[in-house]
C-alpha cells in the first residue's frame, strides 16, 4: 500500500511539474531546446553624464558613462584615475565618497578600502531597456506620504 | 689580415678588365633594383600582424587582450593592426624601429618573456618602452588616425572636450599620457606618476 501511494505521489509530481514547468517565464521565451530563440538586441549603457536621483540614502550611484574595457584588478584601478581624492581637482569628477577610505571598524585609512576596491560590485552602468522582471519599488518618502493620508 | 685587405683594395682601385663599362653600370642598376626591393618587401613583410603573431608570446598575450578592445572591434569595423600603433609609418623613423626591434629578436632566441610569468613580470619595463616611445614622438602612431585638426569638439563628452580643448590642445599632454592601456591591459601602476592611487 505504501508504496503505491508513494508512487502515486512521485506520478503526480511529475505531472504537475510540467504542467508548472510550461508557464514559467524563462529566457529561452518558451522556444524548444533544440531550436534557437530569437536573438536579444544588447542594451547600450546609458552615457549622459548626468547625475541620476538615488532611490534610497544609501543606494550607491549609478555610472552615467561608459566604461569599457576600464580595468580594476591587482595592477590598476582606472576608475580612480579621475574619481580619487587626488585626481578629481583636475578632472572634476565625483570623488569616491568617504565611506570608502574607513575600514570595517571606522577608521579613517589613506587610500581606498581594498573592501571597497572593486567598483562594480556596487556601481553599474544602466541600459534604456524594458526590464525582464517588473520593479514594485516604492520610494520611501512616497510610503511614508501614503501612511500618513491613510492615518488621516 | 693586412696583406689580404692590402689585395682586396688594389683589386678595387683596377679598372675592369673582362666587363664593359655597360654591362657594369646596367649590372649594378639592374642588381640595385633586386636589392631595394627585396628588401623592402621583407621589411613590408616584417610590417604585418601576420608576422607579428607569428611568435606564440605576442599572439598569446597582447595580440589576445587586443581583441576585446575598440581598437580591434566596433561598430563600423575599421581596426588596428599591431604595427599601425608600434612601428612609425615614416620610412626613417621605420628603419630606426625595426634596428631598435632587433632586441625583440635576442628576446625570442633567448626565451626573455616565452612563459606568462615572464611576460608579465617583464610587463611594465615593455610598457614603459612605449609610453616613453609615444610621449618622445607626440604619440605620431595616434595620430596618424586621430587627427587632432579634425576633432569635432561639439561630438565629443564633455569630459573629453574638457581635457582635449585645453592640454591636448596646448600640446602640454600628448595622447598616451592619459589613454594608457587602451590596446593592452596595464602592468602593475604603483610606481606610475598620476596612477599610484590606489
Amino acid at each position: 500500500m505504501k508504496t503505491k501511494i508513494i508512487i502515486a505521489v512521485v506520478f503526480l509530481s511529475f505531472v504537475t511539474g510540467s504542467i508548472i514547468a510550461k508557464d514559467i517565464a524563462n529566457l529561452r521565451e518558451g522556444a524548444e531546446l533544440s531550436e534557437q530563440s530569437k536573438t536579444q538586441v544588447i542594451p547600450k549603457p546609458i552615457v549622459d553624464d548626468k547625475k541620476v536621483t538615488r532611490n534610497y540614502p544609501m543606494q550607491p550611484p549609478i555610472i552615467p558613462h561608459n566604461i569599457r574595457d576600464y580595468q580594476v584588478d591587482l595592477n590598476v584601478n582606472t576608475c580612480l584615475t579621475c574619481h580619487s581624492r587626488q585626481q578629481v581637482g583636475v578632472t572634476q569628477a565625483t570623488m569616491v565618497s568617504v565611506t570608502h577610505y574607513m575600514d570595517r571598524e571606522g577608521n579613517f585609512l589613506a587610500n581606498i578600502s581594498p573592501r571597497r576596491y572593486f567598483c562594480t560590485q556596487c556601481h553599474v552602468t544602466q541600459s534604456d531597456t524594458k526590464p525582464p522582471v517588473p520593479n514594485t519599488f516604492i520610494d520611501m518618502n512616497k510610503l511614508i506620504a501614503i501612511k500618513s493620508k491613510k492615518a488621516e | 689580415m693586412k696583406a689580404f685587405l692590402i689585395t682586396f683594395w688594389q683589386v678595387l682601385r683596377k679598372p675592369s678588365v673582362h666587363f664593359s663599362l655597360g654591362f657594369l653600370t646596367l649590372g649594378g642598376f639592374i642588381a640595385g633594383i633586386i636589392f631595394w626591393g627585396g628588401f623592402n618587401t621583407a621589411l613590408e613583410l616584417t610590417n604585418t600582424e601576420e608576422f607579428c603573431i607569428s611568435c606564440h608570446e605576442m599572439e598569446d598575450n597582447v595580440y589576445e587582450e587586443l581583441k576585446s578592445t575598440i581598437h580591434y572591434t566596433n561598430r563600423s569595423g575599421v581596426r588596428a593592426s599591431c604595427p599601425d600603433c608600434h612601428v612609425p609609418h615614416e620610412w626613417t623613423d621605420k628603419i630606426a624601429r625595426k634596428m631598435q626591434a632587433s632586441k625583440e629578436v635576442w628576446g625570442k632566441a633567448f626565451g626573455t618573456i616565452n612563459t606568462r610569468e615572464k611576460f608579465l613580470e617583464k610587463r611594465l619595463e615593455l610598457a614603459q618602452h612605449e609610453w616613453a616611445r609615444l610621449k618622445a614622438n607626440d604619440s605620431l602612431e595616434c595620430r596618424n588616425c586621430h587627427n587632432f585638426d579634425y576633432m569635432d569638439f561639439t561630438l565629443q563628452g564633455k569630459r573629453a572636450v574638457q581635457f582635449h580643448s585645453t592640454s591636448l590642445a596646448s600640446g602640454e599632454n600628448t595622447c598616451i599620457d592619459c589613454h594608457k592601456g587602451i590596446a593592452h591591459q596595464l602592468p602593475d601602476m604603483k610606481d606610475v606618476e598620476g596612477w599610484d592611487l590606489n
